[in-house]
């Protein structure tokens, strides 16, 4: 495995925080401790040769049955080097929080909003954490496997 | 005094219906019709159709086939999209309508003046269609009054002209005691 600039960087500064990382055809993955997400975020935006100035993408998986239960995936992108980085943490259900990093990029504000709709993760620091598709009312995050298909909101009633 | 029956001012496009006619409009020589009024109101009614288009998804494309010369609803009366619910008076509720998005249905349904009319249109707005999740309203009558029903993945023009129509006879058949319906019947639990 032919670890990539940016995965060496990452292990060089954050030797304790890095779970495990794959490279698979210039498809850098890092999987890291939720602790350090927000650190590692700053870092990697900015080292002078990393600069990862542009996060494309936040989302989260639920692995129902495994420990941690869900993953928090980020997607970076960096403009000025043509380079994409892939990071995950995983959270599990019992302290299913984890640091916002909207202070890092602004634009992960809506999208740490839209996981903690539909995935109940709770972003330490988050601005305004609420949800943003759904309604106040809602109760459950839909997206959990865990979720009843058939299930009818409060607010809705029986019939719709 | 003598009474002329179908004199020579009649036109010979009334000629026919005199025979048939009653005293008063043989009276007055076909120059008036003798009906109900809320026959007429009904017949106005039917054929004027101020549509509000709630269009929320693909179905829209076929409502614009429907509406586009092609299939033309003017031909029935229906071809004035009005985009104020209170200068329209049938609802085309075309597409999904979501949880999120039921509040704003009803609120602009209660906006219109009566008497109001609800077209749904397309398996979304009848049933949920194949959303039968999360954040789908399983069908718009489960919100607001509706007279119309087609079905449909789109539906095809034939299928709304034909619901258009029967939306036609329905209203011919009304009567005035029919109105007002009032707001739209919600349960209070829902708080919409």
């Amino acid at each position: 495995m032919d670890a990539s600039v940016t995965l060496k960087k990452l292990a060089e500064r954050f030797p304790g925080s890095i779970v495990e990382t794959h490279s698979f055809r210039g498809d850098d993955t890092a999987i890291v401790k939720k602790e350090d997400i927000a650190a590692i975020c700053t870092f990697l935006r900015d080292d002078e040769a990393l600069h990862y100035n542009f996060m494309m993408d936040l989302t989260a998986v639920d692995y129902l049955g495994r420990e941690p239960r869900f993953e928090v995936v980020y997607h970076l992108y960096s403009l000025k080097y043509n380079r994409r980085v892939r990071i995950k943490a995983g959270v599990s259900e019992s302290d299913c929080t984890i640091d916002s990093i909207v202070s890092v990029w602004p634009s992960a504000d809506w999208f740490e909003r839209e996981v903690y709709d539909m995935y109940g993760v709770v972003f330490n620091g988050h601005p305004e954490l609420r949800r943003i598709l759904l309604y106040e009312g809602f109760e459950g995050h839909p997206l959990r496997k865990d979720y009843p298909l058939k299930k009818r909101q409060p607010l809705i009633g029986p019939i719709n | 005094m003598g009474i002329e029956y179908g004199g020579s001012g009649v036109s010979p496009g009334f000629a026919p219906r005199l025979q048939n006619a009653s005293d008063e409009e043989r009276l007055l020589e076909g120059g008036v019709v003798v009906t109900r009024l809320e026959a007429v109101v009904n017949w106005a009614r039917k054929y004027s159709f101020f549509q509000y288009p709630f269009v929320t998804a693909c179905c829209g494309m076929e409502f614009m086939s429907v509406a586009g010369p092609k299939y033309d609803l003017d031909r029935f009366g229906a071809a004035l999209p009005r985009f104020s619910p209170r200068q329209a008076d049938l609802l085309m509720v075309v597409g999904t309508i979501s949880h999120k998005q039921a509040p704003i249905l009803v609120k602009v349904y209660n906006q219109m003046t009566e008497p109001k009319w609800v077209f749904a249109f397309g398996a979304c707005a009848v049933s949920g269609g194949f959303y039968d999740n999360y954040s789908t309203v399983q069908g718009i009558d489960t919100l607001v009054p509706v007279d119309v029903y087609v079905p449909g993945c789109p539906p095809r023009p034939e299928m709304v002209i034909d619901g258009l129509i029967k939306l036609q006879q329905k209203v011919a058949k009304e009567k005035f005691s029919d109105w007002p319906r009032g707001a739209a019947p919600v349960t209070p639990a829902c708080k919409l």
